[in-house]
């Protein structure tokens, strides 16, 4: 029982591992988010990262992109301590917009994912362009090189953030509920991407998401944060109503219908949608 | 000094006076560096941040010539100092105007109350308010040069992180950008770029150099460096224009710079932007209707 809960996952062992976080507590001005969190993530995972509002989702983020120290416990990225800057990281903040007065081309915001970080002036540089093109069409995006940023739509904003974390050509991938604002055509479409650069490029990639279902078909993991705890494992292992109801702390169901969809009753969230 | 219709034989006679060589070759350097300066000032929603430089630099302005300094060294010291407190007051640009309008209320008053301590003659004043580029000395011409180059080569060497960090805050820092650092840098660019344009534009009309044509390029290329270009040429043409009006009529060179950019800006936003994305529809290059919903 302990161990759904403590997160000590064996399944797929074999990837090499990315992230280890052990006895991790995180939080703000010495106050825990979250507390007593094991985990470890490898080379090619699809994870996913549910929780209510304020449970400290954006935080592991903080914490792994070296925004933030963890209060206690330790926690590795690539092998060390998280450091800000890290180029194997590929980022996409949560309610990432851009002013719908930016009249700027949306090549130019893939272009600096690359080479925003260099010092000096050098717009003569094609190599970074025609790597930004190839980025753009990973993320399903070429058709938008050209148009300005300001006049994009929530869905095609969050291609080009897609291509603008991928540019670089990253290990890890950071998305921050990068399905929020989505309808349900353009949430499975932008999975369908992320899945994609996860198998081939064998990225390892955690999103942030509120709801599970559409996540299901590609996940290798998923954390639940809540009730300042964090369980980590397999679906299977954490989608349980046990799992879940020790985690918050209050009796909550899991249902499950033939086509594997789960609905999540007992929470006040839309974790998972009633079916 | 009258007009002719031979332009080669006006040009000779506007060359032909020190005082306009010397107003051609400050507004020149200055429109190059407003020009510059101003695509990242309009890039970053920063408008109201250099009008508050130009307010604070009025205090410093009137300051130095109380004590007996230059104007341009009090510009220098208050644009400074406020582009200083303004990078530190935090990294968002939201939020800011409140601070920023209380310190430029502040500002304004005590430039005042050091205009009325002040018992010279007042025209030094008016030219800090309204710009005089036309006492514009040599020496303020070697000044000018001095601070172009270091302005272009500041730019030259923040520009990428600069843009990415104006575009794309977040994954910026995530990154590991300096982002306080990158901001004190441009302030104070945006803070010298400021001191240098009031002498040409004064004080109350700094916008006219500093952020419509930045503005105004923004509309006509969506690839910054092309931006930058045509901000520059706007910035460089209504500065050359309003030289050569100025100069056989008996109005103020500021205004004419500040009317002839206004009338580019509203050709721009309300006729040739509305016309190329017509045209981008029609070519099929927004195949997909915009959609800001989904």
């Amino acid at each position: 029982m302990r161990q759904h809960m403590q997160s000590e996952v064996v399944a797929e062992s074999n990837r090499p591992t990315l992230i280890i976080g052990e006895d991790l507590s995180a939080g703000y001005g010495g106050t825990p988010v979250w507390s007593g969190a094991n985990f470890s993530f490898g080379k090619g995972e699809f994870v996913a990262i549910l929780g209510p509002n304020g449970a400290g989702k954006t935080t592991l983020f903080r914490l792994i992109l070296g925004l933030q120290k963890p209060l206690r416990g330790t926690l590795e990225t690539f092998g060390a301590p998280p450091r800000r800057g890290n180029p194997h990281i590929g980022y996409v903040p949560q309610r990432h917009t851009i002013d719908t007065d930016t009249n700027i081309e949306c090549l130019e915001l893939v272009r600096l994912g690359l080479s925003g970080t260099r010092w000096g002036f050098n717009p003569l540089l094609h190599g970074d362009r025609e790597a930004a093109f190839k980025s753009l069409e990973a993320a399903g995006a070429a058709d938008l090189a050209y148009r300005r940023l300001g006049a994009l739509s929530g869905g095609e904003l969050q291609r080009i953030f897609l291509a603008e974390a991928l540019v670089s050509n990253p290990d890890l991938l950071l998305l921050d509920e990068p399905l929020s604002n989505l309808d349900i055509r353009r949430e499975t479409e932008l999975l369908h991407l992320v899945n994609n650069a996860v198998r081939t490029r064998g990225v390892t990639a955690l999103l942030i998401a509120h709801n599970i279902n559409p996540l299901l078909p590609h996940l290798n993991k998923v954390v639940y944060v809540a009730n300042s705890r964090i369980a980590t494992g397999t679906p299977r292992e954490v989608l349980t109503s046990e799992t879940l109801t020790r985690l918050y702390g209050v009796p909550v169901e899991v249902l499950k219908d033939p086509h594997g969809n789960v609905a999540i009753i007992g929470v006040e969230e839309h974790h998972g949608d009633i079916v | 000094m009258s007009f002719s219709p031979n332009l080669i034989a006006d040009l000779q006679q506007i060359w032909y006076y020190q005082f306009m060589r010397n107003a051609i070759e400050a507004g020149t350097l200055t429109a190059l560096v407003a020009g510059v300066t101003g695509y990242f000032v309009v890039l970053r929603r920063s408008a109201f941040t250099a009008h508050a430089f130009s307010e604070i630099g009025f205090a410093g302005a009137a300051w130095a010539v109380l004590s007996g300094y230059s104007p341009l060294a009090g510009l220098l010291l208050g644009s400074n100092l406020g582009g200083l407190g303004i990078a530190l007051l935090g990294r968002r640009a939201t939020n800011r105007d409140t601070q920023i309008g209380i310190v430029l209320a502040f500002s304004l008053g005590l430039g005042l109350l050091f205009l009325s301590l002040y018992v010279g003659y007042a025209t030094q004043t008016y030219s800090i308010l309204f710009g005089e580029i036309l006492g514009v000395s040599y020496d303020q011409v070697l000044e000018t040069v001095a601070a172009t180059a270091a302005i272009l080569v500041g730019i030259g060497i923040i520009y990428r992180p600069l843009l990415f960090a104006s575009l794309d805050e977040d994954v910026a820092e995530a990154k590991g950008m300096p982002m306080m650092a990158l901001g004190i840098s441009f302030m104070a660019i945006v803070a010298v770029a400021v001191s240098f344009a009031v002498q040409v534009t004064g004080v109350l009309l700094v916008f006219s150099l500093m952020v419509t044509p930045g503005a105004t390029a923004q509309y006509l290329s969506p690839r910054p460096s092309r931006a930058i270009a045509a901000s520059v040429l706007i910035a460089l043409a209504a500065t050359w224009l309003g030289l050569f009006l100025a100069f056989y009529t008996p109005y103020p060179v500021s205004f004419f710079i500040t009317g002839e950019v206004f009338a580019l800006y509203l050709l721009v936003r309300f006729v040739y932007a509305p016309l190329r994305l017509e045209k981008a529809h029609a070519g099929g290059i927004l195949a997909q209707p915009v959609d800001r919903s989904g």
